[in-house]
């Protein structure tokens, strides 16, 4: 693990300024006189609420769009607008959040397929090939992966690592890398490795524009802090200048005072869903009871089975052995009996297991229960699913123009927030949520926040897996740590700190789990 | 104007096809008689198209449409052959439909086997059984009792023109049915909702509590008694049976589901959207005809304009992408 960010190298090396960059998608100002300075030798971190701008701004440095104002300059010279080869050849590259690997081919394939294959007498030379690959991979300190595996043997982590060392690959000196959300999709662990790749960079004298909603992160890694707000930047400069609350409230233009509502003063209710010796796919033998109106955290390493508790408990993946009750009378095996018994569920990947990006908001939000919103539970009444969801959806804060719009017009906050909406439709007596706030703007984490809170002083159980620890130890009343497919024990989350939890998932445990 | 252009682009080619024709064939073409000739034609393709639509809906395909239509045509002739009265043949043929159907539900949403290559095979599978049960014969003539093939003659009078009574036909009546049957299942049901869903997201749509399997599973079944129903009617309207007749059925009805979607603001299969492509393939071919275009020469300009539509909305759509920033 690293210690804490490197020190930004003495001597200036490259410089790319972003001067007065403006784009106007129709009635809306997406980015308004942006100037931005990044240079070589430091992270660089820009942070902003969903919609404040920074996919457009990215988009426009990555050359995929062109501004309608404003100037890109590297080391003084202008590069042409909207051109991603000379953004290439200028030394940018783009690490996004998703990554889209080819799971068949080998780690070395992978980190080749932007580029043509070394050959030799016309076929693929596969020997240089790889040594390709392990140099990079060995640039970084990689060594440990081997670049003839399949890409699927790789966990999300160093999948993103290797994605990095392929920059690497193909000549044209790399010198600033634009990461968009890198940890998103990534546990501690691997986002540890991530931070010890930026320290390496770094010291090769490499920059990192660093776009990330999680704090912690930009504290640590950063030298520099920028801020954008609807389309502007409202602060640029040196981290230590710029206080997390007060990072915060520029983000949101308000305070935000405590990130996490007031816990309840614990009333345990009865004990609503009760799972016994539980096992589905790398689970094993799970006990849980889940008390009305509490909230009970899910934490653990990535494969710990920290998801597969959630998507055994909803039938989404199958049960192998073990029950399941809730209020004593035993729970159905398949998503619909689940849903049907007043279990709702808020999945981990909003975009491929949550909603039909395309379709309207209210379309999403009443889709597991169209039968109950249906004029004599067959004919659509479109008119009723409008209004439910423009109800709950002012329930949940959602902001959009309109229930009618399409999902993917939305941001991640506000597409979340459509996935709380379906999950409230039905009333749930239990609610299962998969990394609740992943990619979630802080603005739209606060209002799920207090939404889950609220929910639960109504009476309703909730369990959050999350691999965000503030979240877990600031949401939940007790946390469950999952180890190696186990549940291993469950803890007060009153009085304990990220360390102590965290030293709990690697924890042998000797005593019997709780 | 450029928006409007991209968005209605369909509309307005269909507008210029109607016209190029009505300016070429000044005293046939724009007839109420030509219409009514061209609804009939059309109506076997209508009712596979809407069929199809089901499927294509969920994001699936079916293959084997045609040769169902072509196994259900010899099933109820072969039947008529044995002496079975005319209700009883059809709805044989129709349970035939059904079975076929659920096979491939089976094979698809069960089994899981891509529906390219399940009903692939199972057009195989039915084109054979259709030769097994005609013998590879034609069945026609006197085996085909009168009340059967009456039906596609007949149908109720609507007018007059010339003296000539103007008869809208049974086969027409039919198609309108089954086109109004699909189109409140899938826009006026929860059960249509839910194909949708699929179609936009079956991982989303089973963790939402969908019951994906038996969807698919459904909504094959009725794609297979959509097919029969086609088989039957062609039958009916050119009197006899032979065991490769529905066949080229397959692929126009797909044509027309992707030309309907065009027309479609989301580019989503839309039943009515469907009939405007199964209509103007109809008029298309009509119209050619009348001009007397050469057969193959019919096929090849088809084709074409089936091609130019389906890429000038891929490139406007993806202008409208551009446009909006995304």
């Amino acid at each position: 693990m690293t210690t804490g960010k490197v020190p930004a190298p003495s001597r200036p090396a490259h410089v790319l300024a972003l001067e007065g960059l403006g784009r106007r998608f129709g009635a809306v100002q997406a980015l308004k006189d942006v100037g931005l300075t990044l240079r070589a030798g430091e992270v660089h971190a820009l942070m902003g609420e969903n919609g404040a701008g920074k996919s457009t701004l990215i988009r426009i440095l990555a050359g995929l769009d062109r501004p309608d104002a404003g100037r890109i300059l590297l080391d003084g010279e202008v590069l042409p607008p909207a051109s991603p080869a000379a953004v290439r050849a200028a030394g940018l590259r783009f690490i996004h959040q998703e990554l889209h690997p080819v799971p068949g081919l080998s780690v070395a394939e992978n980190m080749h397929l932007d580029h043509p294959y070394p050959r030799r007498f016309g076929l693929v030379d596969w020997p240089s090939l790889n040594r390709a690959a392990a140099d990079a991979l060995g640039r970084l300190d990689l060594e440990r992966i081997d670049p003839r595996r399949p890409m699927s043997d790789l966990d999300t982590g160093d999948q993103m690592l290797v994605r990095i060392a392929a920059t690497l690959i193909g000549g044209g000196a790399a010198w600033l890398y634009v990461m968009d959300e890198p940890t998103a999709a990534l546990t501690n662990a691997e986002a540890e490795r991530l931070f010890d790749v930026i320290a390496g960079l770094l010291r090769q004298g490499a920059g990192v524009l660093y776009v990330s909603h999680r704090m912690g992160e930009v504290i640590r890694l950063s030298h520099r802090v920028s801020v954008l707000r609807d389309g502007a930047v409202v602060s640029s400069g040196p981290l230590s200048a710029t206080g997390q609350t007060r990072i915060i409230e520029e983000m949101t233009g308000r305070d935000l005072g405590g990130l996490f509502p007031q816990r309840n003063p614990a009333r345990a209710g009865d004990v609503v869903l009760r799972a016994t010796a539980l096992s589905a796919g790398p689970l094993r033998h799970a006990d849980l009871g889940l008390r009305a109106g509490e909230v009970l955290g899910v934490a653990g390493l990535s494969g710990s089975g920290r998801g597969a508790l959630l998507r055994a408990l909803t039938g989404a993946l199958p049960r192998r052995a073990g029950t399941v009750e809730l209020d004593g009378r035993p729970l159905g095996r398949t998503p619909a009996d689940v849903w049907a018994a007043g279990v709702a569920y808020v999945p981990r990947e909003r975009r491929s297991e949550g909603l039909m990006t395309r379709r309207a908001i209210f379309e999403n939000v009443a889709l597991p229960h169209l039968s109950g919103l249906a004029r004599g539970g067959v004919f659509l009444d479109d008119r009723t699913q409008r209004r439910i969801a423009a109800d709950i959806g002012a329930r949940v804060q959602l902001r959009a123009s309109s229930v009618t719009q399409a999902c993917d017009e939305l941001s991640g906050g506000n597409q979340q927030k459509v996935l709380f909406a379906r999950a409230l439709v039905g009333r749930p007596r239990v609610l299962l949520l998969d990394e609740p706030t992943r990619g979630v703007d802080i603005g739209a984490r606060f209002d799920l926040y207090r939404l889950i809170r609220g929910l639960s002083e109504d009476g309703v159980a909730v369990i959050v897996a999350s691999s965000d620890l503030p979240e877990l130890l600031g949401l939940s009343d007790r946390i469950a740590v999952m180890r190696d497919g186990h549940l291993a024990e469950t803890l007060p989350a009153e009085g304990l700190t990220e360390a102590a939890l965290l030293a709990r998932f690697y924890h042998e445990a000797a005593e019997a789990p709780a | 104007m450029i928006d409007t252009l991209r968005r209605f682009g369909g509309m307005f080619g269909m507008i210029a096809v109607v016209v190029f024709f009505a300016i070429s064939l000044p005293d046939t073409f724009l007839t109420a008689r030509n219409w009514l000739n061209i609804s009939q034609q059309i109506s076997m393709l209508a009712v596979v198209a809407a069929a199809m639509t089901v499927v294509m809906v969920m994001g699936d395909f079916d293959l084997s449409v045609g040769s169902m239509a072509s196994l259900s045509g010899v099933v109820a002739a072969a039947l008529f052959v044995q002496g079975w009265p005319v209700p009883a043949a059809v709805a044989a043929a129709l349970a035939v439909g059904l079975a076929g159907g659920l096979f491939n539900g089976l094979l698809v949403s069960v089994v899981g086997i891509l529906p390219f290559v399940a009903t692939l095979a199972t057009l195989t599978v039915f084109s054979g059984l259709a030769f097994i049960v005609s013998g590879g014969r034609t069945i026609f003539g006197r085996d085909i009792p009168p009340e059967f093939s009456d039906f596609a003659r007949g149908g109720p009078v609507i007018g007059t023109v010339d003296d000539r009574a103007l008869v809208l036909p049974n086969l027409t009546i039919v198609a309108i049915l089954v086109v109004f049957v699909v189109w409140v299942v899938l826009e006026q049901t929860s059960y249509g909702r839910r194909l949708y869903a699929i179609g936009g997201n079956r991982e989303a749509a089973r963790l939402a509590g969908l019951k994906v399997v038996a969807l698919r599973f459904s909504a094959f079944a009725f794609t297979g008694v959509g097919a029969a129903l086609a088989g039957l009617m062609y039958a009916s309207r050119v009197a006899s049976a032979n065991p490769t007749q529905g066949d080229g059925l397959m692929l126009t009805a797909i044509a027309a589901v992707f030309l309907g979607m065009t027309l479609t603001r989301d580019g989503q299969p839309r039943v009515l959207a469907t009939l405007a492509g199964v209509v103007v393939l109809g008029v298309l071919d009509n119209g050619l005809t009348q001009m007397r275009v050469d057969s193959y020469v019919r096929q090849v300009l088809v084709g074409a304009i089936i091609l130019v539509a389906v890429g000038a909305s891929a490139l406007g759509r993806r202008g409208l992408m551009r446009q909006s920033g995304r």
